[in-house]
Order: C-alpha cells, then sequence, then structure tokens
C-alpha cells in the first residue's frame, strides 16, 4: 500500500539497492581474488622453495641413479626412485579396478537395505582414518600376520586401503554428476544399466575420474606415514639385470624391502648422518615434485586421450 | 551374451569389489580393536583413567602400581588443531573454489587446479621441515613463546589440507547444475547473490563432504604435526604452548616399544581411539550434512 | 549397432578387467615364482643364507654399510637390513621372524617377559656416547651432572641459575622409550622421579632435535655424538669432563650405551659369520667410527644390563 503513494522513493530504492548488490558483487569478486591471489602466493613459495633449494641436485644424473650412501657424501636415490614408481604403479593397479566397481555398484546397482548402508559406511569409515592407523594395520595384518615382512607388497597394499575410499568418492560423484537425462535416454534405447554405465556413464565420467585419479596418485606417492611400518625403510641396491624374483635387488621382486622418496625424506631427517644430509634431502623433495608435476601432466594428457576415444566413437 | 546375464555378471563383479572392502575394514577395526583393548582387559588399566586422565607417563607407576596412562592431553590437542586448522583453511578453500568455478573458470581449470594438486603429493615431513624453519621461526618472533604448539601446526596443517578441501570443493561447485545459475541470472541477481544463494546452497552437502575430508587429513596427520607441535603431553594451555596429539605420540613411541608390554598396548589403544574419533567425527558431520540435504531438497 | 557394442564393451572390459586380471596374475605370478626359485638358488661360494636385520633405526646405518661389504665378499650371503625401531627388533627376534634384532637397548628393558631375553645372544657392536648440546646463544660451556639433572626435572628453569645469561631454558626431551632417552635418564637422572607437572616438549628423531636445538633460543636436549655439529649448536661439557671418545672409554664421561644386535641363542652359520664380520677389524677400526661410534675393543670398562660397571 506503501508503494501506491511513494512511486517516485520506490524507483530510488530500487536504484540503491542495485547499486547495493553491484558494490557488494565487485566487493566479493575482489575478496575472492585475494584470496586466490595468496593461495598462489603460498603455493610459489612452497614449490620454489622445495625447487630452488634442491636444484642443484635436480640435474644431477649420477644423483639420481647412484645408491644411497649410509654415512659418506655423495649417495644418490636411484632406489628409492625406482621404488616410489613401481609402489605407485602397483597400488593403482590393484586399487583402481576395486575402486571402479565398488563406485558403480554404490552409484548404480546398490540396493537401499542394511548390506548397502554397511558397505557405505564401512567405505567412509576407511576414508576417515588416519594413514597411520591404516600403516599400523599393514604391519600387524600384511607384515606379521600374512609373513610377507616389510615389502614393496605390504606397502602397496596398504597404500590400496587409503587409496580405495578416496576413488570410490571420487568415482561415484562423477557417476552421479552425469545428467539424469543421459541414464534415461540410454535405458529408453532399449540399454541395460551395466550397458548404459558402460557405454553412457563411465565415458561421460572419465574425465572427473582421471582428475580423481591422479589426485590420488599425488597423495600415494607423497605418502610416509603408511609406508614406514609396511614397505620398510631400507632400499638395497637394485639390480636391472636380476630377474631373480627372490633375490632382494631384483626391482621387480614385490617381497622386498622398498624405500620410497617421500620415506627417504623422513629417514635421513630423523637418523641419518650423512655430511650432505640438507642436500640430498632437499635435492629429493625436489626430484619427488618434478616427478608429481611430470606425473599429473601426463595423466591429465592420457585422461583426455582416452575421454576423446571413448566419445568419439 | 545375453542381456541379463551381462547384467548379472556386471552386479557380481561390483559387489564383490564393495564387499571385498567391506571385509578389509572390518578386519582392520577388529584387529586394531583387539590390540587396543588388550590395554583394559590384560593390562587392567581403567577406562575412564584411559580417557580423562590428564598425566601421560606410560613408564611411571602410580601409587598402585599401574602405569599412568591419561590420554586427555592428546584428545584435546588433536581436537584442537584439527578445528583450528579447518577454520584457517575452510574459507580460504571454499573462496578459491568459488573464483575458480564463477569467476575465471579457464585460468581455474588450466592453471590453478594443477598447481594445487601439486600440492598434495608433497610428503608431510617436507611440510614438517618448512613449518620447522618458517612457521615455528615466525610465530616464535612475535610471540615470545618457543614457537612450538598448537597454533603453528595449525598453520602447517591448514596449508596441508588446502589442496584437498580446494579440489573437492571445486568438483563440487562445479557439479552444480547450469541451468540454476542461468535461473538466477534470468530473475536479475548478480552474479555474487546467484554464488551466495544458489550454487553454495545446493552445493551445501558436497562442500561438507569435502569439509570432513579435509578435517580427516588434519585429524590424522602424524609427521609433520610432531615435528611442529613440541610433543609435550599436556593440556594445552593457550595456543602458544606446547603440545601434543595422538598421532604424535604414536608415531614417536610405536616404534620403541616391543608387542606385548603395556606401553605397546597402551599405544595401541590411542590408535583405537583415533579409529573411534574419526567415526564419531564423521557420524556428527553426517547428521549436520544430512539435515542440510533434506532441507535443499 | 551390435558390432559397435561389442566393440565398446570389448574395449571396456579391456580397460577394467584387464587391469584387475594384471593385478591377480601379477601377484600370483610373483608368490609362486618365488616359491619356485628359492630351491634353486646357486651359490659359488661356501657361506650362504639369507639375513634379515630389524630394528634400531640409528644403529641402520652402520649395519647396511657393513652388509654392503660383507655380501662383496660373500655373494651367496642375502643381507636385508631394515629399520622400524629397536621395540619392533626386539619383537622380531624373540619371536624368531627374523635374524638379527637391532637394538639401541639391552633387551631386558623393552620385554614383557623378561626371561625371554635369556633365549637371545647379546652382540654389543658398537658403543655411542652421548651428551647435552644447546642452542648456540647459550653461554654455559660446562655443567655438573648435578645440574643436567635438575634442569631435565624442572628444578632449574633459567641459564642464570647455572651461570649463564639470565634466559628461561626450553628443555627438548627425547621420546619416552627410546633408547637416547633411556641412556640419559639411567645415567644422569639416576634414580630421581620426574614430578608429572613438569612437562617438556619431546622429540624423537635425532635430526629433528639437533634442528630444533639450532633454532630455539635458549634450548637444551641431548644427543648422540655422532650428530653434533659445532656450527649449529653446542656440546656442553659435564663436570669438566669434554664429550669424545676417550672419555667413554675410562667412563669418566658416563652417558652412554652399547648398541646390540641380537641373535637366536644358536644362530645359523650366515649370521654367525655377519657378527664374526660386525665384532672383527673391518668394521670396528673402520665404519664403526666413522659412523660416529665407539668401538668396543677401546672399552676400558663394561656396564651389565643393570647398570652396574666393572672394569675390563
Amino acid at each position: 500500500m506503501a508503494d501506491v503513494t511513494s512511486v517516485p522513493s520506490q524507483a530510488v530504492r530500487a536504484a540503491r539497492h542495485a547499486r547495493r548488490i553491484a558494490a557488494q558483487d565487485r566487493f566479493a569478486t575482489g575478496v575472492l581474488t585475494a584470496i586466490v591471489g595468496l593461495v598462489l602466493a603460498v603455493l610459489v613459495a612452497i614449490v620454489g622453495y622445495i625447487l630452488v633449494n634442491g636444484a642443484g641436485k635436480l640435474f644431477d644424473v649420477s644423483f639420481l641413479t647412484s645408491k644411497p650412501e649410509q654415512f659418506r657424501a655423495g649417495g644418490g636415490i636411484g632406489p628409492e626412485l625406482f621404488n616410489s614408481f613401481y609402489l605407485l604403479v602397483l597400488t593403482l593397479v590393484i586399487s583402481v579396478p576395486v575402486s571402479l566397481g565398488a563406485a558403480v555398484f554404490l552409484a548404480e546397482y546398490a540396493p537401499d537395505n542394511a548390506a548397502t548402508t554397511v558397505a557405505k559406511t564401512a567405505i567412509e569409515t576407511l576414508s576417515s582414518l588416519p594413514s597411520i592407523v591404516v600403516g599400523l594395520f599393514g604391519f600387524l595384518f600384511f607384515v606379521l600376520q600374512c609373513g610377507w615382512g616389510f615389502s614393496i607388497l605390504s606397502g602397496s597394499l596398504a597404500l590400496t586401503m587409503f587409496n580405495i575410499p578416496i576413488l570410490v568418492r571420487t568415482i561415484q560423484q562423477a557417476l552421479e554428476a552425469v545428467p539424469r537425462t543421459q541414464r534415461d535416454a540410454g535405458l529408453a534405447l532399449g540399454l541395460t544399466k551395466w550397458e548404459t554405465t558402460i557405454h553412457v556413464l563411465l565415458p561421460a565420467a572419465m574425465p572427473a575420474i582421471v582428475t580423481g585419479v591422479v589426485l590420488s596418485a599425488g597423495r600415494v606417492f607423497g605418502e610416509a606415514a603408511a609406508l614406514i611400518y609396511t614397505a620398510g625403510q631400507s632400499a638395497p641396491a637394485l639390480d636391472f639385470l636380476n630377474f631373480d624374483l627372490t633375490s632382494a635387488s631384483c626391482p621387480w621382486n614385490v617381497f622386498r624391502p622398498a624405500e620410497t622418496l617421500a620415506v627417504h625424506i623422513w629417514k635421513i631427517n630423523s637418523e641419518g648422518v650423512v655430511p650432505d644430509l640438507e642436500a640430498v634431502s632437499n635435492g629429493t623433495a625436489a626430484v619427488l615434485m618434478v616427478c608429481i608435476l611430470a606425473f599429473n601432466l601426463l595423466a591429465r594428457w592420457a585422461g583426455k586421450a582416452i575421454a576423446r576415444r571413448l566419445t568419439a566413437e | 551374451m545375453p542381456k541379463h546375464r551381462l547384467e548379472r555378471c556386471g552386479l557380481t563383479v561390483t559387489g564383490a569389489c564393495v564387499a571385498l572392502v567391506t571385509v578389509l575394514v572390518v578386519t582392520l577395526i577388529v584387529m586394531v580393536a583387539s590390540h587396543g583393548l588388550a590395554t583394559f582387559a590384560n593390562d587392567g588399566i581403567a577406562v575412564g583413567d584411559f580417557l580423562l586422565g590428564t598425566t601421560w607417563n606410560p613408564h611411571q607407576a602410580d601409587a598402585n602400581g599401574n602405569p599412568t596412562v591419561g590420554a586427555l592431553p592428546m584428545i584435546c590437542g588433536s581436537f584442537a588443531v584439527t578445528i583450528l586448522s579447518t577454520v584457517i583453511a575452510l574459507p580460504i578453500a571454499i573462496g578459491s573454489a568459488i573464483f575458480v568455478v564463477e569467476v575465471a573458470p579457464g585460468f581455474g581449470r588450466r592453471v590453478f587446479q594443477p598447481l594445487i594438486e601439486l600440492l598434495v603429493g608433497i610428503p608431510s615431513v617436507v611440510y614438517g621441515l618448512i613449518g620447522l624453519s618458517v612457521v615455528v621461526a615466525w610465530t616464535r618472533s612475535w610471540s615470545g613463546s618457543t614457537g612450538y604448539g598448537i597454533l603453528s601446526a595449525s598453520i602447517v596443517l591448514a596449508v596441508m589440507v588446502l589442496p584437498t578441501v580446494t579440489s573437492l570443493s571445486i568438483d563440487a561447485l562445479a557439479s552444480v547444475p547450469h541451468e540454476y545459475r542461468e535461473g538466477s541470472y534470468a530473475l536479475g541477481c548478480t552474479r555474487w547473490q546467484t554464488i551466495w544463494n544458489v550454487v553454495l546452497r545446493s552445493a551445501t552437502p558436497s562442500l561438507m563432504t569435502a569439509t570432513i575430508l579435509g578435517m580427516t587429513r588434519a585429524f590424522g596427520e602424524s609427521l609433520a604435526v610432531q615435528m611442529v607441535i613440541g610433543n609435550s603431553a599436556q593440556i594445552p594451555g593457550s595456543l602458544l604452548t606446547p603440545a601434543s596429539t595422538l598421532t604424535s605420540v604414536l608415531t614417536m613411541g610405536m616404534g620403541n616399544e616391543a608387542m606385548g608390554t603395556v606401553y605397546n598396548d597402551v599405544l595401541w589403544s590411542l590408535a583405537l581411539l583415533l579409529m573411534a574419533m574419526s567415526l564419531v567425527f564423521i557420524l556428527i558431520i553426517h547428521l549436520i550434512g544430512g539435515r542440510g540435504a533434506v532441507r535443499h531438497g | 549397432m551390435q558390432a559397435r557394442q561389442d566393440i565398446s564393451r570389448r574395449q571396456f572390459l579391456k580397460v577394467a578387467g584387464g587391469v584387475a586380471a594384471l593385478a591377480g596374475l601379477g601377484l600370483v605370478g610373483c608368490g609362486g615364482s618365488n616359491a619356485s626359485s628359492s630351491t634353486a638358488s646357486t651359490t659359488t661360494t661356501s657361506l650362504s643364507g639369507s639375513i634379515t636385520a630389524v630394528g634400531s633405526t640409528a644403529l641402520q646405518p652402520l649395519v647396511e654399510a657393513a652388509a654392503e661389504q660383507f655380501m662383496g665378499a660373500n655373494a651367496g650371503v642375502q643381507i636385508t637390513v631394515q629399520g622400524g625401531g629397536s621395540g619392533q627388533g626386539i619383537t622380531q627376534i624373540s619371536q624368531g621372524a627374523v635374524q638379527i634384532g637391532d637394538s639401541d637397548v639391552f633387551a631386558e628393558e623393552k620385554l614383557a617377559d623378561k626371561a625371554d631375553a635369556s633365549k637371545l645372544t647379546d652382540n654389543k657392536v658398537a658403543v655411542v656416547g652421548m651428551g647435552p648440546i644447546v642452542s648456540p646463544d647459550v653461554t654455559v660451556s660446562d655443567i655438573t651432572l648435578a645440574d643436567l639433572a635438575s634442569i631435565f626435572c624442572g628444578t632449574i628453569t633459567n641459564w642464570s641459575q647455572v651461570g649463564g645469561a639470565d634466559q628461561a631454558i626450553t628443555v627438548i626431551n627425547r621420546a619416552s622409550g627410546s633408547g637416547t632417552r633411556a641412556t640419559f635418564e639411567s645415567n644422569v637422572l639416576a634414580g630421581i622421579t620426574v614430578p608429572d607437572t613438569f612437562k617438556p616438549q619431546e622429540q624423537d628423531s635425532s635430526g629433528t632435535v639437533a634442528k630444533m636445538v639450532a633454532e630455539t633460543p635458549g634450548s637444551i636436549s641431548y644427543l648422540a655424538f655422532s650428530y653434533f655439529d659445532d656450527t649449529k649448536f653446542h656440546a656442553l661439557k659435564v663436570g669438566g669432563v669434554s664429550p669424545e671418545a676417550a672419555s667413554v672409554e675410562d667412563n669418566s664421561w658416563t652417558i652412554w650405551a652399547y648398541e646390540h644386535m641380537y641373535t637366536a641363542s644358536t644362530p645359523d652359520a650366515a649370521t654367525q659369520a655377519f657378527i664374526d664380520y660386525m665384532m672383527g677389524s673391518e668394521v670396528q677400526g673402520s665404519l664403526v667410527e666413522q659412523n660416529g661410534y665407539i668401538p668396543v675393543s677401546g672399552m676400558k670398562v663394561t656396564r651389565d644390563a643393570t647398570g652396574a660397571v666393572s672394569a675390563n
């Protein structure tokens, strides 16, 4: 009723409101930009700190290939570098199929009953578990109970355990983010749920899935706490011509102890007595950083290529 | 293959994956619990003394000859660093996620997100080392304390959980259907109004998930925290005095103790507590998230 | 339509199923070959076998270096050295899971059932000296054992009380249960009970302790001699005695401990040979000292598990 009597003031109010929300909008954009600027600054500072400190060792081929020294200067990280990749590949090879299956089940099939609730809760529990607890369980179960000792197998299974919930969640979200219309279209064409999942949902979700795998791979690569008590803290020198799978120097032997780059940094900083400790530690961190970067780029490119092939079909 | 058989096959294979994970988790819980409960079953330590006791000194017996194993200081420490680091990280993470998804998607997808994913892979021990020489020194410079404590640990943890929370928040915001935004713009709303009233609201449950995962990481982080928190088993009086967390005590102690001793059992009890607390934790946030999901349809 | 479906189905199965199958095959393959080829191992030297040494992370570098040399001379022997901590070493050797358990402390101090220690053979392969260290800004350079004890009990809290500047003392203790802490407490505190109200910071790893003391003004902690670095922090004299090998050998510097390599009471030939090698001149004369330890051979005194010292 007041509106009828005060038409001009209403216009003024509307204009004021428009100005206010425009200012609010600008302010918010400014704040957001500042936040991103801050994050980028921290990012660049940390990455720069690591790379600059380790730059000296980064391009040193003998550092990258030779074995570590126990108390002399000049040790390398050859075995650790290989171990990190081997462990990562093994972990992904085990955890990706399992997570994919579990995520498809939870997203597409899961009946709404008690069993599903238990399974969902179990996966969420796993995702909330600290890596040290997973590591200790791995120590108890894989190392002692199964008798595998400190080994690549124990380590990659421990890593798998903490990788699975992350992957399941990401893949499940990716599947659920595919618009309902696409799913309905598939079903309307007479495809079964399984066919819809494989031909419609998975290709559509593939880029997000690949991102998820990359994200988890990054974490696996830098993980130390879960590995200290499972894959061990020693890196026997590797002989790439040795194909005797029982030998500790055979790189492919999954029953040998394998210290990764991240564990190596932890170990030499805790009890290392080499004189060039800081250089080795910084160099290892820089190598780790570059590996993660390279791995991310590669996986992104591969993810795009896969998505392109699946959708172009 | 006939369609119904293919369908059955798919169901079986995927169902088996879920079953496998479930069995593993149950094994884990049973094994950790059986070790953790040994303290109370075999060593005669009362649960109440363990949970509410304020003195942690497992190598020293009290007047009754029982080891003093009050875990309350570590429980408080764990919660303090988790909450404080989340308070620091969450606004920054969601802010940058909004920027990446709503303000500058091209820059975000191409530059920002890959960069921040890079941070996820940095080993916690490297964060610990940087924390030791940068964050602790900075805290010491203005506070007059030693620098070790909850505040330093929380800052280090905030940086560590930032990539996880940011990446997941980005995914959460990006999965909000475009129609929602278009509808809001069509009503004449500004970008900020759209973000605040539409995007953030419909993404709330997924943002909750992002937060949970971030908190989980902060809660369970061990190596970095152990380097900057000071590891003093006392109930934290301020943000600047040394404290300890469940994980820091666990990491430091586990290697030194032989299986079957009281101290080893007590460390397993800490692991059990860590497990139980993360469960409770996820449950609480679940309840909040569930309610949010109902309210917003 | 049908053909296209088949292709993509196959592709999917190749991606998902194939990877799963590969994982399974890989594991089975490795496990299988592991079992089969272990019987077919060929050795040219008389000595053969595989030894796993687990335990103390502090001792690990020395054992690894020695193992490397030993394996160079005995191609048939495979030695795997692992960390995990003294507790793990003693657990695993007493369970018979490994051949050697490395430890910074006597097994009697760790085992739940003390009688289990008698089933093990204690090989003392080196002596490690430890001493108090202070941050560079601390002006005190010599301290009495009693004052040192008081600092770590929390009764002395300012450097001025021990002849230094007016500056608060920041105590950085070692992890409860670590060998370093046990050695320090039995030799410095010698039975004094630390009040529950005194809760100094604790740190497990030697490297981190060194970093913390170097960077925290007014701080004090203690480290093995091998971690001493005069450019970053100062080592204190105790009662006028310098922390050095010679004073450990005649026990005038009392803060020291043995490094132990426990074996079963009747170890196999390869393990015995490796232990003999550890005690021999090739390790004792060179590697031990290069790692910052003190050779057992030079010791003029012996200390037993209860802490009683007797002249050699």
